[in-house]
């Protein structure tokens, strides 16, 4: 089948930033924390993009930015994906008690929103990796439970799971035998725009000063750290800030492709 | 449906809005547990984040005694709920002062900003969605889909930096900071949230008009549609004679679950701008983890975002002209 145009220029785009973020150290022509050049220089031979508002080199940051902002968000995606599809199955196969306390608890998590949960939760919890990936992870997983659940509600009647379940399979085996293969296609689809959710909501938390904090970079605190130049007209922010729209922009691109693509391989469902 | 047969027969819309309100107000209650409760489990002291590593034992237990950290959390949530409805949000952990007080101050300068950004963004986003909607699939639609696309995915910040830099770099004629002082008058104060009030709008008119363009655009495959347009109506006088009015229960609730959505933007438009109101409040109290501060505000935003999804929920139930009148 023939690629659309928008999805390619995704699909590009998209293992463009994956290749910087994997090989940052190879790439990165200057280490992430030392000031090279004088305060907001622009860009010249010597620093392509400029320098930043303490005289680092600022592609040497984005590119750094790159790795660590990437790194979150698919750790929070992964998290959060495993979290939602693995309860969601669970409330979807065993039903009675089990599906309404996890319904009803995700009903209470997605009454609230997620940023002022963060926020709320932050306020407490060190601020550290692991600790904005699980918040993030947790919070997004509510999402991923109710798509999964409604997925898995549809395969659990279906005969072949009645037939695993007469043939004696326990809950496990239902859940990753029989489920999870035929729900695959839609959460695939569905990774995508949880893994942009991640990016932004990182890049929010950064902004704020409540994400990944110094000496390590990610786009959203180089947008928080350049921000003031915007009033003497150095666009050096606008730079961190174009990366994550074009990271998230082209992300939604190629789950868009995915995601009409497994709904007319199943005769439009799910469109 | 078996209530009918018992009793005197109660009306459906009534029986609704009951069950909807009772929902809403469980919720609220649960919410409120949630922040407070949630939130103490947490690993974490709050007489040590006050004091620093370097504090004696004596003095954190003395403090942990002053603040009543010793109670049961249970003891603890209902003083503190009691407190909340009654309008006491106790005191400030970084400088004492009073949490109500300062919260009065600012909802004011929120709720102005979320006004003007709603007053604009409302009428626009149904506007564009009926544009979008009458020209489906051809050139006006593929422009505003394609833009509104673009904007969902930015975050708030994004969009704001880059609105900053387009209107006061390129083509400067905005301040960059939105100050809002007491005695401003109105047209000044106007003035002075113009950028904050356009990345709003930016960011809520996406959601907006993509979801009125898809309630308009469903309504319009009805057959008495395709009557309307054997009749020989214009394109325009069709949405608007006849589908307009059928989308008006679906529309009304996409704008309120968008008007919640602005609730969340604000805290970043605000922190952008330096906007002196609840968002920054928070924000700020968040980096000092000044607790009593945070579930204080962080309720105030949950709470106005589970009333405008009710509000939502109760509008579509009040204009389903099935349920109004039933057989």
């Amino acid at each position: 089948m023939r690629l659309p145009l928008s999805a390619l220029i995704g699909l590009t785009f998209t293992s463009a930033f994956v290749f910087i973020a994997v090989f940052a150290h190879l790439i990165a022509p200057y280490p992430i924390d030392l000031s090279v050049g004088k305060v907001w220089e622009g860009p010249s031979a010597e620093y392509w993009l400029g320098t930043d508002t303490i005289g680092r080199d600022i592609l040497s940051r984005l590119i750094y930015g790159a790795q660590i902002t990437i790194f979150v968000a698919l750790a929070a995606s992964v998290l959060s994906f495993s979290l939602g599809a693995f309860f969601g199955f669970l409330a979807a196969v065993k039903g009675g008690w089990i599906d309404q306390l996890l319904s009803r608890g995700v009903d209470l998590m997605m009454a609230i929103p997620a940023l002022i949960v963060a926020l709320v939760l932050l306020s407490v919890l060190p601020l550290n990796l692991t600790v904005l990936i699980l918040v993030i992870g947790v919070l997004d997983s509510t999402r991923v439970f109710r798509l999964s659940r409604a997925v898995a509600a549809d395969i659990a009647v279906m005969d072949y799971v009645e037939a695993a379940k007469l043939r004696g399979e326990g809950g496990v085996w239902v859940i990753f035998r029989e489920i999870l293969p035929n729900a695959l296609s839609p959460l695939v689809a569905e990774f995508g725009l949880r893994f942009i959710f991640a990016i932004l909501f990182i890049s929010t938390l950064s902004f704020l000063g409540l994400g990944i904090q110094p000496p390590l970079a990610d786009w959203g605190g180089m947008v928080k750290e350049n921000k003031d130049g915007l009033i003497y007209g150095k666009a050096a922010a606008l730079l961190p800030a174009g990366a994550i729209a074009a990271l998230a922009i082209s992300v939604n691109l190629v789950a868009d492709w995915v995601l009409t693509r497994t709904s007319s391989l199943k005769g439009g469902r799910g469109g | 449906m078996l209530d009918g047969l018992k009793g005197p027969p109660v009306h459906p819309v009534l029986k609704l809005l009951v069950q909807r309100l009772a929902l809403g107000l469980l919720l609220l209650l649960a919410v409120s547990a949630v922040i407070f409760l949630g939130v103490e489990a947490l690993p974490g002291d709050t007489a040590q984040a006050i004091l620093g590593q370097s504090a004696t034992p004596q003095a954190l237990e003395n403090l942990r005694n002053q603040l009543g950290l010793n109670e049961p959390a249970l003891t603890r949530y209902f003083a503190w709920l009691g407190g909340v409805l009654t309008g006491d949000l106790g005191i400030s952990l970084t400088n004492g002062s009073d949490i109500a007080t300062a919260i009065g101050q600012r909802l004011g300068n929120t709720l102005f900003l979320a006004g003007c950004a709603a007053a604009i963004a409302v009428p626009l986003a149904i506007l564009l969605g009926l544009v979008a909607a009458r020209y489906a699939g051809r050139w006006p639609d593929k422009v505003i889909s394609g833009a509104t696309l673009t904007t969902i995915s930015l975050p708030e910040f994004v969009a704001a930096y880059f609105v900053i830099y387009l209107l006061t770099q390129v083509i400067p004629i905005f301040q960059p900071v939105a100050m809002v002082f007491p005695g401003m008058s109105f047209w000044a104060k106007l003035n002075a949230i113009a950028l904050p009030v356009i990345v709003l709008v930016l960011v809520v008119l996406a959601h907006m008009m993509r979801m009125t363009r898809a309630a308009i655009l469903n309504v319009m495959q009805s057959a008495y549609i395709e009557t309307a347009e054997l009749k020989g109506l214009s394109p325009m006088t069709m949405i608007w004679r006849h589908a307009f009015p059928n989308a008006i229960a679906p529309v009304v609730s996409v704008v309120m679950l968008n008007l919640a959505y602005l609730v969340v933007g604000v805290v970043v438009v605000e922190v952008v701008f330096s906007y002196n109101a609840l968002g920054q409040y928070l924000v700020d109290h968040v980096t000092k983890r000044d607790l009593p501060v945070v579930q204080a505000v962080g309720l105030i935003f949950a709470a106005v975002y589970i009333l405008l999804n009710m509000l939502a929920d109760i509008i579509g139930i009040l204009a389903n002209p099935r349920l109004r009148h039933p057989k």
